[in-house]
């Protein structure tokens, strides 16, 4: 499968120095598809490659530059329009990872703009975003209602001369989620950059990048997830990381779903941490995580629709999964 | 797999028509270089029955466009030429992307850049008909580090009426199926010549750019600097994209290349006032 | 309140004269701005940080403006705050 080669390759680059073309193009077509091309493209940099994918991978690292500036212009740009609040602002994802010079940024593709603010700043964020040119991409009252009540975040916002969403986060899961972070104590112990922005410490990093793995969505894009946590854990590492990570993780109530990650980081991409030994239901995850053809095409379609299912159950107990399907039904 | 130019493809489907198509109009050009391709195109049904029900050929790749709508599949070799496109489109980054026709001569480039319907392929054809080398007739390709511009001579796209002005025109050259009825009307595609294939690894020096409109009674303006720049701006799919190089790409052609804007109310006409402003600017 | 505006340093744009307009290549943002006199003067002189009625005298000083309106001058700083080519800093 194309999704365990991108794995392979990430992992040691020097694999795809003896690849086929037909390999190649797989390769590129699955990389594409799980936004891993330009994290793919600096792994690749200086190695001997054929003229061909070489061009395609610088290609991909100055696509990847341009992002960054434009994802850090886009953190400028709402650090000017919060300052005057003097309210904490906490760059989170691929956003603070290029922010703080990590190598878990290095080449990583970045699209909105996530932040975090404390819940009691919400309506002041909100509406001074509003006045600096931020506009709700959704005009629909429920959705808007559903979101207020019921997510992490705010509708997400779109600037009107930009084009470029941001979503200003609260917590880092659903309140309607089983696990209940404490969003206090990830705002007080973010690092400051220096400039009025901050990013998570480097434990909440990877507790926030796995919870991100497995609450928010159906597992898509989850290999991008899965090599930012890699990324963090190798950075990160030192004698005492994953005992801290763990003691951290239990103050959020996130221990199941980082010891998870952490235990698919090592079987994905070989991420150095000690115990962590699989169990069963990983290989699960790991296929789904890894399901990619030779045109980038996700297979196994029964997988993805379980999974689906599975993130609407985390996100929203049941009687209320129910209402919402209701009225999502009604509107069509 | 075929490559155009600079950039090579792969193209997978979920029919066989359309790629019984493609490789008959294409069966000149070459492979991509070390089998590798920049982009892949799929097309393919986006129900599983759509593959034998009024089949419907949605556009895919490594790009997409969430909500294209799908073609018959009649017209599948529209669809493959609209997926090679929106690869362009989207995802180059190698050249700064401008929509324009481009013909050579003496390694000098002549580029023609309009709306839809400013008939920059019939004249682009009609060009290559008289003895210009054909570089394309949809994307000119300015390569950032040298100014060049690239080939990019894909099948030419002709519509409606353009169909006969060009059969009139070059009546020994390959054409594929009339599709009629598609999203852009009646279009019939027109293999580029020997010369345009053989030689569209050579790049051209931009020595003209000119902005036609199709209808209007003859007419020569002067442009100056600040519309050719917004007006490549506009012209280029990529041009935020390419960040810093996309404006270091876009200053050298509007310091170096003369410009004019045309009005031209008959091919012939426009033919020979193009033919006349190379000879006197370029 | 009373604010500076200040311009991003030398090096940190790249000026094309499109005479009479100026294309604006920003560094930061990666966006282009195509703009009118007297927009490029007023860049020049805010690398030092100006109030609207010190940049307006500046001006005034350097390019011979018969008259000038601060409020005007004001309005247009905070457009091109909004679109981050000057920094508004509250004094």
């Amino acid at each position: 499968m194309s999704g365990a080669l991108v794995a392979a390759v990430l992992t040691d680059p020097a694999r795809a120095t003896v690849l086929t073309s037909d390999a190649w193009n797989a390769l590129i077509a699955a990389a594409r598809a799980e936004q891993l091309i330009g994290s793919m493209a600096v792994r690749l940099d200086g190695l001997p490659i054929p003229p061909a994918a070489a061009r395609i991978m610088a290609d991909a690292r100055v696509s990847a530059e341009q992002g960054r500036v434009a994802a850090l212009w886009e953190a400028e740009m709402a650090r000017r329009a919060l300052a005057p609040l003097g309210v904490p602002v906490v760059l989170l994802k691929g956003t603070a990872f290029v922010a703080a010079g990590l190598d878990a940024g290095r080449g990583r593709s970045i699209g909105d703009l996530d932040i975090l603010v404390p819940r009691e700043s919400l309506d002041a964020v909100e509406a001074v975003l509003l006045a600096a040119g931020w506009e709700w991409v959704k005009p629909d009252p429920y959705d808007d209602a559903y979101y207020r009540r019921w997510m992490h975040e705010l509708p997400p916002l779109i600037h009107r001369e930009r084009d470029r969403m941001i979503d200003v986060h609260h917590t880092i899961l659903p309140p309607t989620a089983r696990p209940t972070p404490d969003a206090a104590a990830l705002i007080a112990d973010a690092v400051p950059l220096g400039n009025g922005l901050s990013v998570l410490s480097s434990e909440d990093m990877v507790i926030h990048a796995a919870a991100h793995l497995f609450a928010d969505g159906d597992l898509q894009g989850g290999l991008r997830n899965l090599w930012d946590i890699d990324r963090l854990v190798r950075e990160f590492d030192d004698a005492g990381l994953v005992e801290r990570l763990m003691a951290r993780a239990g103050r959020h109530d996130l221990v199941p779903a980082t010891a998870r990650a952490l235990r698919l980081a090592k079987r994905v991409f070989g991420t150095p941490v000690d115990g962590f030994a699989p169990v069963a239901s990983d290989a699960l995850f790991a296929r789904r995580l890894l399901a990619r053809d030779g045109w980038g095409r996700l297979r196994h379609k029964g997988t993805e629709f379980g999974f689906y299912v599975r993130s609407h159950l985390l996100r929203m107990p049941p009687a209320m999964l129910a209402r919402h399907l209701w009225t999502k039904f009604r509107k069509t | 797999m075929l490559r155009i130019g600079p950039v090579g493809f792969r193209i997978g489907s979920d029919w066989r028509a359309p790629i019984g198509a493609l490789g008959d109009l294409y069966r000149d050009y070459p492979l991509p270089e070390d089998g590798i391709v920049d982009f892949n195109v799929r097309l393919f049904a986006a129900r599983p029955w759509r593959r034998f029900v009024r089949p419907a050929v949605t556009i895919g790749g490594d790009y997409m466009l969430p909500d294209a709508l799908p073609l018959p599949l009649a017209q599948g070799l529209l669809a493959a030429e609209m997926g090679m496109n929106l690869q362009m489109a989207l995802a180059q980054r190698r050249y700064l992307l401008l929509h324009a026709s481009v013909v050579e001569r003496d390694g000098r480039g002549l580029l023609l850049s309009g709306v839809s319907g400013a008939g920059k392929s019939t004249l682009a054809a009609l060009l290559m008909t008289r003895g210009w080398r054909l570089m394309g007739d949809e994307f000119a390709l300015v390569d950032p580090a040298t100014g060049l511009v690239h080939a990019f001579p894909r099948l030419i796209s002709l519509k409606n009426q353009s169909v006969a002005v060009l059969q009139c025109a070059a009546g020994q050259a390959r054409f594929g199926p009339l599709l009629a009825g598609t999203p852009k009307g009646d279009i019939r595609h027109l293999v580029p010549d020997a010369t345009a294939i053989a030689a569209m690894d050579r790049p051209a020096v931009p020595a003209l750019l000119l902005f036609p409109t199709f209808g209007p009674a003859e007419a020569v303006r002067a442009v100056g600097a600040a519309e050719t720049f917004v007006r490549l701006t506009q012209a280029s799919t990529n041009y935020v994209a390419l960040g810093e190089r996309g404006f270091a790409t876009l200053r050298r052609l509007v310091q170096d290349v003369p410009v004019r804007a045309i009005d031209y109310a008959d091919t012939d006409s426009g033919i020979a006032l193009v033919e006349r402003l190379w000879r006197e600017l370029a | 309140m009373g604010a500076r505006y200040r311009a991003p340093p030398p090096g940190h744009v790249l000026i094309l004269s499109l005479d009479p307009l100026t294309a604006i290549y920003h560094r930061a943002s990666g966006q282009t701005h195509v703009v009118a006199p007297p927009v490029p003067e007023m860049l020049a002189l805010l690398v030092d940080p100006l109030t609207p009625g010190e940049l307006l005298a500046a001006l005034g000083e350097r390019y011979d403006l018969p008259d000038g309106d601060v409020a005007a001058l004001t309005a247009r700083l905070d457009e091109l705050a909004a679109i981050g080519l000057v920094t508004r800093d509250a004094i």
